[in-house]
């Protein structure tokens, strides 16, 4: 990309983009971990919407999922754990023409950065938010995270973790002002698709859920759902996440509206079934970055605005 | 407004005194207060005294006097509110020692003030006394007590039936004995009453009701007024020398939030914090007039999340806090060093540690600022000594930020924050400001942290920019912002990273001594002290001491030359707001003494014996006071010349 002028590349219609324009650093994951699947997934999405790679960013916090970002070919910022979310308001605060994506673990998004979480839901910024939900903390070797299920056994709680686990569908459309909430499975890769496309979609602050295994320390609790489809029940709706192709994989469909709130919550609740698809989506909700824009002024401008400014401190 | 040749001349003549002519006393500083009860309106009424007084060619130096609870209950000495204003005929650099004039809306907040020593022995009080005869005995107790108490010091207490007076006026007192106040030094200190009108107006000028309200308090401005001049036998004649060079008055604050905006910073992240939140409030008034941003956050960590990640994207942008802020935003503050994102961080310092003195002065976050964060983060602290400094050390901060991509703290402080003082307009300068983020294609072979292998420098990859396209992250990197997993990257890094500080080290000036460049005794402050400490050293060199003193900006990297002119003193001490520990107490010993902070830090550096004298009264400290310690390490040379 060299050598081009600004001109060129910026405003050259005929660019066009493939998977592999988006292919970063060889991603150093487990074989066999859920992140490949949103990984690929990410980049067939990227490529489907031919985003300049220049003009996206990614931004993550810390654990497996958070080195999302090095293996993409787009800007990317790896920050601190529990943090991607701030880090990502202020990149489109300062920058509304960027398209930006956060991606975060269980431990980053819904235990060390559950502040932040929360608060991004009600700020509604227009980005897309993947939380890659494995159920464990991976990167520090198997600790009990918020979403462990009740009685699993860990490094730190090896008599099974003590409490029932968090319910991150549950809590985002707890939160007002929430405008997209949706769940997928990285086992289930046309679904994951659709999923992160609609977020993307969305114009608002897009929450998505995506259950994922770890091979090494959680695959046997997604097991029971990856062998058996009919424990996995997909959302319908004309205006939801709809994937004709996985009709007969998954015999159990739920006609769900997703401008249904009261409905949503209740499907959310933990059961013995998951549930793939869109929950609920709003896009009429105020959303904070429309609200608070940095307007272009110059130099000069600010310079006479502010000797007005000082006048009134005059002596 | 009034122009310059108005400007300082003698109210038109008043109408005859009721009695004879009143005794004036004429002096080149003189410090008043007003207090009261909070919601009384004695900080209205100092502040308007405190502008019109520089308007009409005084310097004055505003302190308020702040209760920890928005109302607590009526006539307690903990609820004491109000302002102390020095006035002077020179530039006023401090708040001086004690209080000569006080105005007080009862006695219980004026015994708070005389229980922490805030007044002169010899001060004149005028006392509402309507408490003295009020219905309740519990109250006529109280005030029988407190005149008892009072007497201990030889104050003049002029009773003044200020509620009888104002209730001529208004229906509620409470809401109108500020202005009667305010006529009442109008009066004694010959303000010019048509100034003080319009500043009235300047104050109320949002209330729907203007005129009517604007009207009602000029009436008992004029009310006290003619109290004053009818039954007060005294006059202070602060003689005024209004300038050639245009000025503006105000607070530390105010400044830091104006010279932000004159930076070109254009988003600024902050979540609520007392002192610094009124540069926010500053901001909420008016940044977006400017395009700018002002974001609260939901905590003080997301305030630098999200300053760090609008900075990464574009212009750099700051967060706003105070100690308890800035050991939250620890973590963020060695991402941004780490990743080399530009960050402005004004850190407007409290009594500390934990909750502390969330409202009083102190200067105990300089160590946690300059070595705070975990890991070797090197970057930059400064710390403006003055509020025309607040004003500029924003400017620099940012320049600095975005020159050398790294973290600029600005330590500010309490006494800076609510100080009000007049200081030479700025002239502002378009090249203050930053340039639009560059989003021009980024040249082959050019990596995100091309350091530059002498100075450390490197080129900013903004988002936007083709062909730039990398992943900054908190992990150990080389050049191409790839995570190290080799040995030597972290080494070269870290280099690098540190080298950059060395640079801006050898752009900076040797500090100027104050006084003699070399004697028996140095005294080193920083910060918000530097109007005492030379106030202070200038009264000790007319006695014929030999003390000079020097003032720090930069902390961290530290001034060139330091070792080379403390040599030069017999004695080098730091004169701080943060604690050390009396070498006299019991336990105390040169191995163990913990010192003031900068007394650390100059140690360290020079490897001189800095010697330190700190005091954490929750208030600036007082030029006797540090007078007194340059005494205690001082001889009185003999006026033969030496």
């Amino acid at each position: 990309m060299s050598g081009c002028s600004l001109l060129s590349v910026v405003l050259d219609e005929d660019r066009s983009f493939s998977v592999s324009d988006y292919e970063g650093a060889r991603a150093r994951w487990c074989p066999g971990c859920g992140d490949h699947s949103v990984l690929a997934a990410t980049q067939r999405l990227l490529a489907d919407e031919q985003l300049a790679p220049e003009r996206t960013v990614f931004v993550s916090g810390i654990g497996c999922s958070s080195r999302f970002p090095h293996y993409l070919n787009t800007y990317g910022f790896h920050g601190i754990h529990g943090r991607a979310l701030p880090l990502a308001t202020g990149v489109k605060l300062q920058r509304p023409d960027l398209d930006v994506f956060v991606v975060m673990g269980d431990g980053d998004c819904v235990s060390i950065g559950a502040a932040h979480w929360v608060h991004a839901i009600r700020y509604n910024v227009n980005m897309v938010a993947l939380l890659l939900d494995n159920e464990v903390y991976g990167l520090t070797k198997k600790q009990t995270s918020p979403t462990t299920p009740q009685g699993y056994s860990t490094n730190t709680q090896p008599h099974g973790t003590y409490l029932p686990a968090m319910n991150p569908l549950e809590t985002t459309l707890g939160v007002t002002n929430a405008s997209f909430v949706a769940q997928t499975a990285e086992w289930v890769p046309q679904h994951l698709f659709a999923t992160i496309k609609a977020a993307y979609r969305h114009r608002g602050f897009s929450f998505v859920r995506i259950l994922q295994r770890c091979p090494h320390y959680t695959e046997d609790l997604f097991l029971p759902f990856v062998q058996d489809p009919t424990r996995v029940e997909l959302l319908e709706h004309e205006d939801g996440i709809v994937v004709p192709d996985l009709h007969s994989r998954f015999e159990n469909q739920r006609h769900h509206d997703p401008a249904d709130i009261d409905g949503a919550r209740r499907l959310a609740e933990t059961g013995d079934q998951i549930r793939l698809g869109l929950f609920f989506r709003d896009e009429t909700h105020p959303r904070y970055d429309e609200t608070r824009t940095l307007s272009a002024h110059t130099a000069e401008e600010k310079l006479s605005l502010l000797n007005e400014e000082l006048d009134r401190y005059a002596v | 407004m009034a122009t310059k040749s108005e400007i300082g001349q003698a109210p038109p003549a008043a109408t005859d005194p009721g009695t004879e002519a009143p005794d004036v006393l004429s002096t080149p500083l003189h410090t008043v207060e007003i207090v009261s009860d909070p919601g009384e309106g004695a900080q209205t009424c100092g502040q308007i005294f405190a502008s019109v007084t520089a308007k009409m060619g005084n310097g004055i130096w505003t302190v308020e006097i702040i209760p920890a609870e928005i109302q607590p209950p009526p006539r307690i000495p903990a609820g004491a509110s109000g302002n102390r204003i020095r006035v002077g005929t020179n530039a006023v650099t401090n708040w001086g020692d004690r209080t000569n004039l006080v105005v007080a809306f009862n006695e219980q907040v004026l015994l708070a003030r005389h229980r922490v020593g805030a007044l002169e022995d010899d001060a004149t009080i005028l006392l509402e006394n309507r408490w003295a005869t009020h219905d309740d005995p519990a109250i006529r107790q109280e005030w029988t007590a407190a005149m008892k108490e009072l007497a201990e010091s030889s104050y003049r207490i002029v009773e003044v039936p200020m509620e009888v007076e104002c209730l001529e006026v208004i229906e509620d007192p409470r809401r109108g004995k500020n202005m009667f106040a305010l006529g009442l030094l109008t009066r004694v200190y010959d303000l010019d009453r048509e100034v003080i009108s319009a500043q009235i107006d300047h104050v109320f000028r949002k209330k729907q009701n203007r005129e009517e309200i604007v009207q009602r308090n000029v009436d008992l401005l004029d009310r006290g007024i003619a109290w004053a001049q009818e039954h007060l036998d005294f006059r202070v004649d602060v003689p005024r020398r209004p300038t050639e060079t245009p000025q503006v008055v105000m607070n530390g604050n105010q400044a830091l939030a104006l010279g932000a905006i004159a930076s070109g910073m254009e988003l600024a992240a902050m979540y609520p914090i007392t002192p610094a939140t009124s540069v926010s409030h500053q901001l909420g008034d008016i940044f977006e007039r400017f395009g700018g941003v002002l974001h609260q956050a939901e905590d003080e960590i997301a305030a630098a999340g999200v300053a760090i990640g609008a900075s990464y994207a574009g212009k750099v942008a700051f967060t706003i806090t105070s100690g308890p802020g800035l050991a939250l935003k620890t973590e963020f503050l060695g991402l941004a060093v780490m990743t080399e994102i530009p960050l402005v961080v004004i850190d407007v310092q409290r009594g500390g540690p934990s909750t502390g003195l969330p409202t009083k002065v102190e200067q105990s976050d300089l160590l946690a600022a300059i070595f705070g964060q975990p890991g070797d983060a090197p970057h930059v602290v400064l710390a403006p000594a003055t509020i025309e400094e607040c004003f500029h050390a924003t400017v620099t901060a940012r320049r600095i930020a975005e020159t050398f991509r790294t973290v600029v703290i600005v330590l500010s402080d309490a006494n800076l924050a609510t100080g009000v003082q007049p200081f030479p307009r700025p002239e502002l300068d378009a090249s203050w400001q930053s340039t639009p983020a560059d989003q021009s294609p980024v040249r082959a072979g050019r990596g995100p942290y091309d350091w530059d292998p002498r100075t450390g420098l490197s080129e900013r990859f903004v988002p936007g920019r083709p062909g730039g396209m990398h992943t900054v992250t908190g992990l150990a990197h080389d050049e191409w912002s790839k995570v190290a997993y080799s040995t030597d990257i972290n080494q070269r890094a870290s280099e690098m990273r540190s080298r950059k500080i060395a640079v801006l080290q050898q752009t900076l000036q040797p500090p100027v001594v104050n006084g003699d460049e070399s004697g028996e005794l140095l005294i080193v402050g920083w910060g918000s002290t530097k109007g005492a400490i030379e106030e202070a050293v200038d009264r000790a060199r007319s006695e014929g001491r030999s003390v000079s003193s020097l003032h720090l900006t930069f902390l961290s990297p530290l001034e060139p030359g330091l070792r080379d002119i403390f040599r030069r003193f017999g004695k080098v001490m730091t004169v701080e707001i943060n604690y050390s520990d009396n070498s006299r107490a019991p336990f105390i010993t040169q191995e163990n003494r913990r010192r003031g902070q900068l007394s650390w830090l100059l140690r360290a550096h020079t490897l001189v014996d800095v010697d330190c004298w700190t005091r954490v009264l929750g208030e600036p400290i007082r030029p006797g006071a540090i007078h007194e310690v340059i005494r205690d390490h001082t001889r009185v040379l003999t006026d033969t010349g030496g």
